[in-house]
């Protein structure tokens, strides 16, 4: 928090004493109450929108959430009991959807977090240099950051198409797949469809953590690296000895939001389905999220009952997996704390 | 094994060499392709998109696509976008408004409670609203906003990263001092937060505003759920819906999707340098 504040000064001491000096034609401290209100209690207000919508829109709704997982909530059957109890919880336990859309979901997740912080870390070295227009090329690696997951997924489901899709062709140009019977059908098992998904995932957040690498790379002090000049290390041995383990807080940080986004996954999922309306990711569920389940459990077969309670089962996994993938990230890039 | 090459220069001060701008341009262009192929698929016929070798070069049929997505019944393609530059208008204009004042009250005024209050504001950060959105939809029944624009606006009218963003920029930019000496002259908070506060926060107001812009446009979850199957459709939803029904139509598809691409690309293109600052620096302060 920060130290330095404006201390105001106090008229409203000497307000009262100028006032009772006698020139009092005007009416007497209205101006003081005034200025006493802007000083002590305007702040309130000018903070209080944030808390009050925030509260009703955010925080409430969260809460609200864990009352709705303990009730049966079915939107086409409200004749059920009010409260199911922990019904909702242990159910899922016994949901083979439920178990499968979080395979699907931590499989591309860790198909697409890791390329893409690797990458992410390639692509920063390669812009800390000193380079002609400069702007345009991290102008240029932020072009799928501003593209709609919307409309990028729907490319990518063209690039993915069996018969006609990019993706074959290229692949069946160097030898793998082929075309007709041969190509390669992206939607009927796991590992494929995991590809694809984790494929647009990666394009489309690479640059952003490039700029947030590139942010910490240049805030590291220029003579740590004369240092390591001396000591020979080339360029490739630089970024992983020097580089690294110097902008670590930003790598955690890269972690923690590539995991809680990660696990939250839901456009591309949703559309890369040839019938994205069912929501199922798949014919049988290949590669539906959780995300993607609540939704058709809440929307689609209307129980937001249950849907609430898988939210909360899907929060305590995100807070579990941060923390888990903090500590590893802390290892792994040579942090000492 | 010594390399001469390297003479103890930072990275960022070593002239860049062939082979940095050869793996950059391949950068560039994994960043740029799938923007110029939803552009070829757009403009394309049917014929096009069903040959070997897929087609690399745009065609003539932009306009004939584009008409279809337009005139398409249940779809509302030019009532969405109209939608989506009002509900991304309404939210970045908020949010500039109400977290630059909340800003400034945690940067620059005194009051019990703004630090524990500041505190809890970056607790909040943390908080993935997504997982609420079950009991947001109930809310949102309760209050009748389900299906309307008021369901997609008000959660977005704040946010915590704002507060957080533009506290970090008033205290580095306004000068205590400024502060005081106005208020020795009489100026009220507000007259302090209009004349100097606002003009000197305009960057962070512009990276602010692009930012919130670009991910309120984009959103897609929430508008799919409260607006989906309603006359008044987000674009995202629209885009979605062009997509839906058992013969999906990509040319079509990819039209609209590119219609509703453009907006972004030109946001790039104009702030692009400040969407560059934005986001590194939020990458050193957090």
């Amino acid at each position: 928090m920060s130290t330095t504040r404006a201390v105001p000064p106090s008229p409203h001491r000497t307000g009262p004493e100028r006032d009772a000096s006698g020139a009092g034609d005007r009416s007497p401290g209205w101006r003081d109450r005034l200025y006493r209100f802007d000083l002590r209690y305007l702040p309130y207000l000018m903070v209080a929108p944030f808390f009050l919508l925030f509260g009703v829109f955010g925080l409430f709704p969260l809460l609200f959430n864990g009352v709705v997982a303990l009730r049966n909530y079915r939107l086409d059957d409200p004749t059920l009991p009010y409260w199911a109890g922990l019904a909702n919880f242990t159910r899922l336990g016994g949901d083979e959807d439920f178990w499968n859309a979080l395979y699907n979901t931590f499989g591309i997740f860790l198909l697409s977090s890791v390329p893409q912080l690797l990458l992410a870390l390639v692509v920063a070295s390669l812009l800390n240099r000193r380079l002609r227009a400069q702007t345009w090329w991290r102008v240029g690696v932020l072009l799928p950051y501003v593209t709609p997951i919307v409309a990028s997924t729907m490319v990518f489901s063209v690039f993915f198409s069996r018969s006609f899709g990019m993706a074959n062709w290229l692949l069946a140009e160097v030898g793998i797949g082929g075309t007709g019977d041969a190509a390669i059908d992206w939607r009927a098992d796991k590992p494929h469809a995991w590809i694809a998904i984790a494929t647009m995932v990666n394009w489309k957040w690479i640059g952003y953590n490039a700029l947030l690498y590139l942010a910490a790379m240049q805030s590291i002090p220029r003579d740590v690296y004369e240092a390591s000049a001396i000591d020979g290390a080339g360029p490739w041995r630089q970024l992983w000895r020097i580089t690294v383990p110097m902008i670590q807080p930003v790598i955690v940080f890269t972690v923690v939001l590539s995991t809680i986004g990660g696990l939250q996954l839901f456009t591309e999922p949703m559309l890369f389905d040839l019938n994205a309306q069912a929501a199922t990711g798949g014919p049988n569920g290949e590669w539906q999220t959780i995300a993607q389940l609540i939704y058709k459990v809440g929307w689609k077969d209307l129980n937001l009952g249950y849907a609430a309670a898988m939210s909360w089962a899907l929060f305590l996994i995100i807070l579990l997996v941060t923390g888990l993938n903090t500590l590893l990230t802390n290892r792994l890039s040579g942090g000492r704390r | 094994m010594r390399r001469p090459a390297l003479s103890g220069r930072a990275p960022q001060d070593t002239p860049a060499g062939l082979g940095t701008y050869l793996l950059l341009s391949l950068t560039f262009l994994f960043a740029a392709f799938p923007l110029y192929w939803m552009f070829v698929i757009a403009t394309s016929d049917d014929e096009a998109l069903a040959k070997l070798p897929p087609a690399v070069v745009p065609g003539d049929q932009f306009l004939v696509n584009v008409r279809e997505v337009f005139s398409l019944q249940d779809v509302y393609f030019a009532a969405s976008l109209v939608n989506s530059v009002i509900v991304s208008t309404v939210v970045t204009a908020s949010v500039l408004f109400f977290c630059s004042l909340a800003g400034f009250a945690f940067a620059k005024l005194r009051f019990r409670g703004s630090n524990a209050l500041m505190l809890l504001v970056v607790l909040t950060l943390t908080v993935p609203n997504q997982l609420g959105i079950v009991a947001l939809y109930i809310v949102m029944g309760r209050l009748g906003w389900n299906g309307t624009l008021l369901a997609v606006i008000a959660p977005g009218l704040v946010t915590a990263f704002g507060v957080f963003y533009m506290r970090q920029f008033i205290v580095n930019s306004v000068p205590d001092e400024l502060v005081e000496s106005a208020r020795v002259d009489g100026a009220t908070t507000m007259r302090i937060y209009r004349s100097i506060v606002l003009p000197a926060i305009r960057p962070a107001l512009a990276v602010l505003g692009l930012l919130t812009f670009v991910a309120t446009w984009n959103d897609f979850q929430w508008p799919l759920i409260t607006l989906s199957g309603t006359d008044y459709p987000t674009s995202m939803v629209a885009v979605s819906d062009l997509a839906s029904g058992n013969y999906v139509i990509y040319r079509r598809v990819l039209a609209g999707a590119f219609i509703a691409t453009v907006p972004l690309l030109v946001m790039l293109f104009v702030g692009g340098r400040q969407i560059v600052r934005g986001i590194m620096e939020g990458a050193v302060k957090s």
